[in-house]
Formats: structure tokens, sequence, C-alpha cells
């Protein structure tokens, strides 16, 4: 059964101009003990998902799903005390800035304790054996010594350690990584990575990551869910994807990478992620794609397979698409 | 041979540290022994883990900081036998910067156009309808409309932000711009319109960059010679396609090895580096890498290596020197 099922999700928010859908009707399911990453730009809903699911979104969001399940237990219907008995314990999330999603106020100790007193009831000083254990088991040199330190005395990557301490803390079956090493150094982000892949092996969780980077997803995730202004364009195994992208939106999120340019110039996909006012009529995509057609401006794309597009692209078949065209000049 | 703009040779700069009222103060080497070269059109990238003097070389070549000793020139003039405000101001002209947070570096109560004519309006005599021309000139250069000049910078996305602050660099016709991890805030479809952006200027305008990063690929794409750098000292140094295709020093190859990539058929087997940058005010003794070094023995404790040639690259590593590389 999977761990995680979630169909159909929606999220609105009231604004001054009006309603904005931020997330467009995605469908999730999440296997136990797998990686699962969520690819898309700024814009795309990929964060936004994973809080209405943490139910961290402001007053000003609407949520609606037809199922969300997790571990067996609809989500949906519970009320906000038992809900709170499973986030934060059985569902976890790391958060991007490390420097600003820890309490500047308080000793990483206390805030680490904080999550077990909160879960497991008990006094926070008992908690302190099992603290220095998390930190060390996250790689964290002289853990004792640094359960008294502020987050200001410690590095970026050292403060994206001590999150991952806190989420690991109640031995989560699923942990959410929102975009977890973009602000980190590319040394820094290797040992992260590495350190999430060993500890989903040896806890035997569940990973989601959400990333903009096609390389991290490449190097961790198993699985992908490629979304573009809230909606999901293209879900597919890892491979699968990089080998032979079915959405024009991963081909030109594949090619838009330096390392798969041709020449000086970079692949990008012109224009931006459509906003609130200049939402198009049909395919969302269809005014940045290298592929549009009549259609595609005018309809909706349909959902085949997992593919959201009017004319999924199969790179086996010999259909010359206009972005190799321009790089070979 | 095309002109050379920059001219560096042994750029130190320390800044003393207070820790109290009764300690003694202590120094911080940011940067020690930096020296390159640049020519007309070319690009030097600068690499390195936050921390390593990346930001502080950008400020010496800006002429923000003066360097604590070592020789420094721009355009031909040597920067610290200049006397005259004059020239210094006129230097400075030729050196631009573009940082690194769109959202950070564009004051939020100035309209597009304001942000662009301030240089010409503190640089320049030109008259109100000649500044406003050249911005507009310029806000068509890199691709934002006229439409644009009285928008506010909250308007705008981070792609378009970094293109004002683009044009801002470039409206007093600089021959050298440093950009400070110009694409890092940025998304990958974004970036790749900002890096084409700052290719084509290139070509038109012949400007030399300094282009600091720490992603790789990018600098791999962009970087005519690079500057691997580890704790504000200089490792490895050369052309672009051979520190990329044959990287010598131990922390370069770590670097590189590091970096992500989508080639999922061939992974490679990966250098691990652990630990994080040690801190300047108390560097390790002898080579400030081998803490993290695979290859570090004992004489790299003791004394510091010096930068030296193999092939077409400068490296400082005693592991290469004595061959147990």
């Amino acid at each position: 059964m999977a761990l995680l099922e979630i169909v159909n999700l929606t999220v609105d928010f009231a604004t001054a101009t009006g309603s904005l859908r931020a997330v467009d009707g995605i469908n999730l399911t999440i296997n136990e003990g797998e990686i699962v990453a969520i690819v898309g730009e700024s814009g795309s809903g990929k964060s936004v998902g994973m809080l209405a699911l943490m139910g961290l979104l402001p007053w000003t969001s609407t949520v609606t799903a037809d199922r969300i399940s997790f571990d067996g237990q609809d989500l949906l219907n519970m009320t906000e005390k038992q809900r709170r008995k499973i986030i934060g314990k059985d569902i976890s999330m790391i958060f991007q800035e490390p420097m600003t999603s820890l309490n500047p106020c308080f000793t990483v100790g206390y805030q680490i304790t904080e999550v077990l007193c909160q879960h497991f009831g008990g006094k926070r000083k008992s908690y302190n054996k099992k603290a220095i254990e998390l930190l060390n088991q996250v790689g964290i040199p002289a853990a004792e010594s640094r359960l008294n330190s502020f987050p200001h005395q410690l590095s970026g990557g050292m403060c994206q350690r001590v999150m991952i301490a806190m989420m690991i803390a109640c031995k989560p079956k699923l942990l959410i990584a929102d975009e977890p090493t973009t602000a980190l150094d590319v040394t820094i982000q290797a040992q992260i990575l590495e350190l999430l892949i060993e500890l989903q092996q040896s806890h035997g969780m569940a990973l989601v990551l959400i990333t903009h980077d096609m390389a991290v997803v490449a190097e961790t995730a198993e699985r992908v869910i490629v979304l573009y202004a809230g909606q999901q364009v293209e879900q597919r195994k890892v491979k699968e994807l990089f080998d032979n992208p079915k959405h024009p939106y991963s081909e030109a999120l594949l090619n838009a990478l330096p390392e798969r340019a041709q020449d000086k110039l970079l692949n990008a996909i012109p224009g931006v992620v459509p906003g609130q006012m200049d939402r198009p009529k049909g395919c969302l995509f269809s005014p940045r794609c290298n592929y549009a057609q009549e259609l595609c401006s005018e309809e909706k794309a349909p959902l085949k397979d997992g593919i959201l597009c009017h004319f999924p692209l199969d790179l086996s078949k010999s259909r010359k698409p206009k972005a190799i065209n321009v790089e070979t000049g | 041979m095309s002109k050379q703009l920059i001219k560096a040779r042994g750029l130190h700069k320390h800044y003393s540290i207070s820790e109290g009222f009764l300690q003694s103060s202590k120094n911080l080497k940011a940067l020690s022994g930096v020296g390159f070269d640049l020519y007309e059109g070319q690009t030097l990238a600068v690499v390195g883990e936050s921390g390593c003097g990346k930001s502080t070389l950008a400020r010496l070549l800006t002429t923000i900081e003066e360097p604590t000793s070592g020789q420094l020139s721009i355009d031909g003039i040597d920067m610290g036998s200049v006397q005259s405000k004059a020239i210094t101001k006129q230097l400075r002209q030729t050196v631009q910067m573009v940082f690194q947070d769109p959202f950070g570096s564009l004051n939020p109560r100035q309209k597009v156009g304001d942000i662009l004519q301030e240089p010409l309006l503190i640089n320049t005599s030109l008259s109100a309808t000649e500044r406003k021309q050249k911005a507009l000139e310029m806000m068509s250069l890199v691709g934002l409309r006229d439409e644009h000049f009285h928008r506010y910078p909250h308007m705008f996305s981070g792609g378009q932000r970094q293109r004002i602050a683009i044009a801002r660099a470039l409206i007093l016709k600089p021959k050298v711009v440093v950009l400070d991890e110009p694409v890092s805030a940025l998304d990958v479809s974004i970036q790749a319109q900002v890096i084409n952006l700052l290719v084509d200027l290139q070509k038109e305008l012949g400007l030399a960059y300094v282009f600091i990063s720490h992603d790789l690929s990018i600098v791999r794409h962009i970087a005519d010679e690079v500057l691997v750098m580890y704790l504000g000292k200089p490792v490895e140094q050369g052309p672009g396609d051979v520190i990329f295709n044959d990287p010598k020093h131990p922390y370069t190859q770590a670097l590189l090895s590091a970096t992500p990539s989508t080639n999922i058929k061939n992974k490679r087997q990966r250098i691990k580096l652990t630990g994080e940058l040690p801190s300047p005010i108390d560097p390790p003794n002898g080579c400030a890498f081998n803490p993290r070094c695979q290859h570090a023995n004992k004489s790299c404790t003791i004394s510091e290596p010096v930068m030296d040639t193999f092939g077409k690259s400068q490296v400082a590593c005693f592991a290469l020197d004595e061959g147990r590389i």
C-alpha cells in the first residue's frame, strides 16, 4: 500500500486582485522507502503543494483535494489536533534556508529536544543524550559542545545538518526536503545529499526532494514529477525522463543545463512562468513551447499516461524539434 | 594580442579583528598572494567555497578597498602610484560590478529609469534628455522594453531584475565587469537567459568578465581562464578546458566531483570532502587544504606550497611536486 496518496490537490490563494490558483490538480503517490523528486521553476507550486500537505499555509489559502491519505489515515477529515500528532512526527519537512528556518533565540539543543518533548512528552533534559546522538548521526563534530550553541554560531551547512537532526528525531516515515541544498556550496551540497540518502536507507523512510536542479534529481531520485505553473506535466522514472523526456517542458529544462549546451549560447526557455493575470487559455506552457501548434493555445492539454500535453515528444521517433535545429546552427 | 586590462601580482588583503577590549587584535588573511592577467574580451572565473576570498577579490578589483600589499594595475595604470582623485574616479568607471542577489542590490524606492541614470548623474555632465536617451538604449541592449522605464524593481521577476543590474553596471561603458555569483539566485531556465545575455554583451562590447561562482557547470561553460581559490590562496590556475579536463590539485578534483551531473549512465566515483572550510583567522599549519586532503602527508603540515607550473596550468601542491599523485 502506498505511504502517501494525494488525489487532485488544488490550492487557491485569495489575493486583493482575485483568486490565484497556485496548485492545480496534483496527484501524487509515494511508496515506503522511495525517493521522489519534484521539479519545477519558482512559481510552479512545488513548495506550496507540500506546505498544503503539512498544513503550513496561511489562512488566505483554500486547500481542496479528493483524497489525502497517509499510512492508511485520512488527513482531510481529521481534526487539527489529530493532524498535529502526525505532522512533525511521521511527516517532517526541511526548508530551503537553514539560517532562517532555525529560531535565532534558542540554542540548537533546545530546538532539537523541543521536538521530542512535543511528541513523546517528558522533561527536556531527559532528551539531551538523544539529541547528542542525533547530532552525531548527521555528522556534526563535537556534538556535546554544539548543543549549547546558537544558530548564528554555525555555518550554513551545519545549520542544515541541525535541521535534518531535528526532523529525523521522531523517525519520520516521510521526509520532505524543500530545496535543502540550494543555499549551500557544492561540496556541502554533496555532503548533505549523501547524508539524506544514507538516512533514507538506514531508516527506511520515504524522501520527497523538491528542487529546481535537474542534476540533483539525476544524482538522487528514483522517480520524478515535473510541475509547471501548478500543473503536473510529467511523472516518470528518472532514467526514462533523462533519456527520453516526453513533455516539451521537461525537455527544455534539461536542455537549459550548461552541460547540455553545444556552443557558447545556452538553450534558454524564453519568457517566464505565467502569473495570475497572464494565464493562457489553452495549455499553460504553450507561449514558451518550441513545438506549440494552434490547438495548444486554444484547448487545455489532455492528461495521457501521466503526461499533460497535446503532442507528447518521442525521441525514438524522428520528430525534429526546433531546439536541436538551433543548436546545430 | 588583445589589450591587457587588469594585471594583479601578489595581492594580499588582511583585516584586523578585535576580539574585545583586553585581547590583542588578530589578523584575518582574507586574500594572500593572488595574481592574474585579464585581457579584453576574456572571462576569468574565480571558483571556491564561500569564505575563500572570492568576494574580497571583487572588492579589491572594483577599488572599493585597497590591497594590504601587492600590485594591481587597471587599464595600464598602477593603482598604488595613483595620487590624483580624478584618475581614481576614472578607473572606478572602468571596472563595474553586478551583485549576487538582484532582490537586494536594487533600491526598491527608485524607478528603473532613475537606477540607470544615477551613475550618469554622478559621473558625467550629460543633460537630462541625453541621460534618458542613454538609459533607454541600455535597456533595449539588455532586453528590457521602453515601458519598463517608469516601473519599480518589485514589479519585475528575478531574471529581469538581474538584467536591470547588468544595465546599471554597463551604463558607464566599463571595460571590465565583475560578476559576483550573478545567476546563483535564479532558476535554471532563467539562469540560461542571463548567461546568454552576458555572452552576447561580451561579444558585442568586447567586455572582460571576472566571473565569481561556485557553480562549476556554469563556469565550465563560460570561462576562458579559471582561478581556483582555497582559504584566500590560489591553489590552481590555468585555461578553462585544461582545468576541467585534467584537474591537478586535489581540491579542484574534489570540487569537480562534488558537482552533480545529469549523466546518469556513468556515475563517477565521488571524492568525498569531509568537514568544512577552516576559519581564516586561525588557518591550519602548512597547506591550508591538508586537513581535508586525502593525499596529505607530513610535509603538507609543515610548510606552504607555492604555485608551480604543470603543463599549461599552475598548481600549488606538495603531493604533485613530489609525484605522489
